[in-house]
């Protein structure tokens, strides 16, 4: 569920960046602060650990598909908030740089969505509230899946509003929630089965390993359901808040069938934000067409065919656009081609 | 992909970057910085526009060409990340089913350009982001974010990982081949064995954490991970910049493709 650069707007692109950012910096100031530097090559190990085992694939009970392991929350169980949270940021890094899942500018939002939600909202509120100090496996097994199902719930949730904030997906709100959210339900409750069974394992096979570690940040025993309560209000009052803003500006829905039914919808354009500032700058500088494409002797025709309002998608403007797409991309192959006849006659 | 295929894939693009030719040579925070202003521009344009994004290919072809990357290698690698933008956008075309031109007498939907616009944006954002890596290594790219002012210890927390990711994938294949080769068909594969499978490996993990601080001790590790290869801006780095910055502002506010197209189109009459 890694968001892709191309369904993203820059508006929402550079805020959720802004904001994994910030996480970093906060993460790394955390840890400076108490940082034993035997943790630096323990995390960058862990890293390549994750990476290693979502490469496994393992039989899914009862479908005969094969799944594959986020690994969120075991780091934040085992590492505590901000050494899981810069850990799975440096994982996320290196998926979008090597195998491309998501794209760079994406990267601020995937690292918001699988690393920030698991490890600073649901482990600390959730799995941290909820089994405290105990060792019981059966406690850790269920909070194990609740905490992870919230997790990914949380980050569905927050790739079906990246995407719809940013405006270049027609999906309308409730669909695409129906669609994201079951499906990660299903991933969520194995993923919670198997975060249990590596937690109880290890704790079995070699207690001191979680003892030391746990050592080496405190254990928030002691947090209270007054809190817990108050943080849920909190996260409650600003989803209802978000999602109010918009259903009001995008109809969605029964509003949005009726719009395409009866035909009277405009081209809805998702310009706020760095997007109006472009289109200002456009309308202001677009004086090419006019200026320097067209000769005296059209004045005449230019009157008939007025520029095209901008998204321009009349008939001829797409004819133009055709004709001129086909040109650009035949000379960029033939700039290349010339560049590697060159290069090769070099050697 | 099997595991096999994606080890080997992680070295491949690794090892482009070793090359010796123009835009390896370029300092790693200018093509970091011109990266990032590239997709930014790229992801501006509206969800109708696609004419106006066909100049931006110029970007990935030079450093394709002038690398000396192979193209077959990255388009694979291309279609394999593809699914997710492709599911969420296949929806377009069911969804917006206005009128948006009649071409040729075929009569096109907006849904449909605005899908090949994601299909387009999706093709440059990907290619530039693996071109970045298969030009600049990944340790170049570390050392310019460092420079760029990230934290510290997020860079060498991402060197580390890259380091060991090699270490520990071969470990991970042993453990899998050990358990193919003691099951029959999917038996074997289950929830259970997995869980042990990666209890192991963790345990095995943080153990080799161990070794690996005390041998860092011995040689004399402090915290920080200095770079050996020290770069510095110089004018070809400036320029390539400000060309950059250039074209990037020309493709963006002026309709190029389609004053072209216009030009031809009078020219045919």
């Amino acid at each position: 569920m890694h968001m892709a650069d191309a369904l993203l707007s820059p508006a929402v692109g550079t805020t959720l960046w802004a904001g994994s950012v910030a996480a970093g910096g906060y993460a790394s100031m955390k840890l400076k602060e108490r940082i034993d530097d035997r943790t630096i090559p323990l995390m960058g190990v862990l890293g390549a650990f994750i990476f290693a085992v979502q490469m496994v694939n393992f039989t899914i009970p009862g479908t005969g598909s094969s799944g594959h392991l986020g690994g969120g929350m075991i780091l934040a169980i085992l590492l505590g908030s901000h050494a899981a949270f810069l850990v799975m940021a440096s994982v996320l890094t290196v998926q979008a740089l090597f195998f491309a899942d998501g794209g760079l500018l994406a990267l601020g939002c995937n690292i918001w969505n699988l690393g920030v939600t698991p490890c600073y909202l649901v482990y600390p509120f959730i799995y941290k509230s909820m089994v405290g100090g105990s060792k019981n496996p059966g406690r850790i097994l269920v909070v194990s899946i609740v905490s992870v199902v919230a997790a990914l719930q949380l980050g569905a949730f927050s790739v079906v509003m990246e995407t719809l904030l940013s405006g270049k997906s027609e999906l309308p709100f409730s669909a695409f929630v129906l669609m994201m959210q079951p499906i990660h339900l299903a991933i969520g409750i194995v993923e919670g089965f198997v975060t249990a069974g590596v937690i109880n394992y290890v704790r079995s096979a070699r207690p001191e390993i979680l003892e030391s570690m746990a050592a080496s940040r405190p254990i928030g025993r002691e947090v209270s359901l007054k809190k817990v309560l108050a943080t849920f209000a909190l996260l409650a009052v600003i989803t209802g808040g978000v999602l109010s803003w918009f259903a009001s500006t995008h109809p969605d829905g029964l509003e949005w069938s009726i719009e395409k039914v009866t035909g009277k919808g405009e081209l809805p354009q998702h310009e706020n934000g760095v997007a109006a500032v472009f289109k200002g700058f456009q309308e202001k500088t677009a004086f090419l067409p006019d200026y320097g494409f067209k000769p005296a002797e059209n004045e005449l025709k230019k009157e008939k065919e007025a520029p095209p309002p901008w998204p321009g998608i009349e008939a001829g403007t797409s004819v133009a656009g055709i004709i001129g797409a086909a040109i650009v991309l035949g000379m960029i192959v033939l700039i290349g081609m010339g560049i590697r006849v060159v290069g090769r006659r070099q050697i | 992909m099997t595991f096999d295929e994606k080890y080997f894939d992680i070295g491949r693009l690794d090892r482009l970057s070793y090359g010796e030719t123009f835009v390896h040579r370029l300092d790693p925070r200018a093509k970091v910085i011109g990266t990032m202003l590239f997709l930014l521009t790229v992801v501006s344009f509206s969800k109708y526009e696609i004419a106006a994004l066909a100049p931006f290919f110029l970007y990935p072809m030079l450093l394709v060409t002038v690398g000396e990357i192979p193209v077959r290698f990255i388009i694979k690698k291309m279609i394999v990340v593809s699914p997710f933008a492709i599911f969420i956008g296949i929806f377009n075309p069911i969804l917006d089913t206005r009128t948006a031109a009649v071409i040729l007498g075929v009569s096109v939907s907006t849904g449909w350009v605005s899908f090949l616009s994601i299909l387009l944006k999706f093709t440059l954002t990907i290619s530039v982001a693996l071109l970045l890596i298969a030009t600049t290594s990944f340790s170049g790219v570390c050392h310019a974010l460092r420079r760029l002012g990230f934290p510290a210890l997020f860079v060498s927390q991402l060197l580390f990982l890259y380091r060991y990711l090699f270490v520990l994938m071969e470990e991970t294949m042993r453990i899998i081949r050990a358990r193919d080769m003691r099951s029959f068909g999917k038996r074997g594969t289950g929830l259970r064995v997995f869980v042990r499978l990666i209890g192991i490996l963790f345990l095995r993990t943080v153990d080799r954490a161990e070794r690996i601080y005390y041998a860092m001790l011995s040689r004399g590790f402090a915290g920080d991970m200095p770079a050996l290869k020290r770069s510095r801006m110089v004018l070809r780095d400036l320029a390539y910049l400000s060309v950059m910055i250039a074209c990037l502002w020309v493709f963006r506010f002026f309709p190029i493709t389609e004053g072209i197209g216009r030009r031809v189109q009078e020219l045919l009459r």
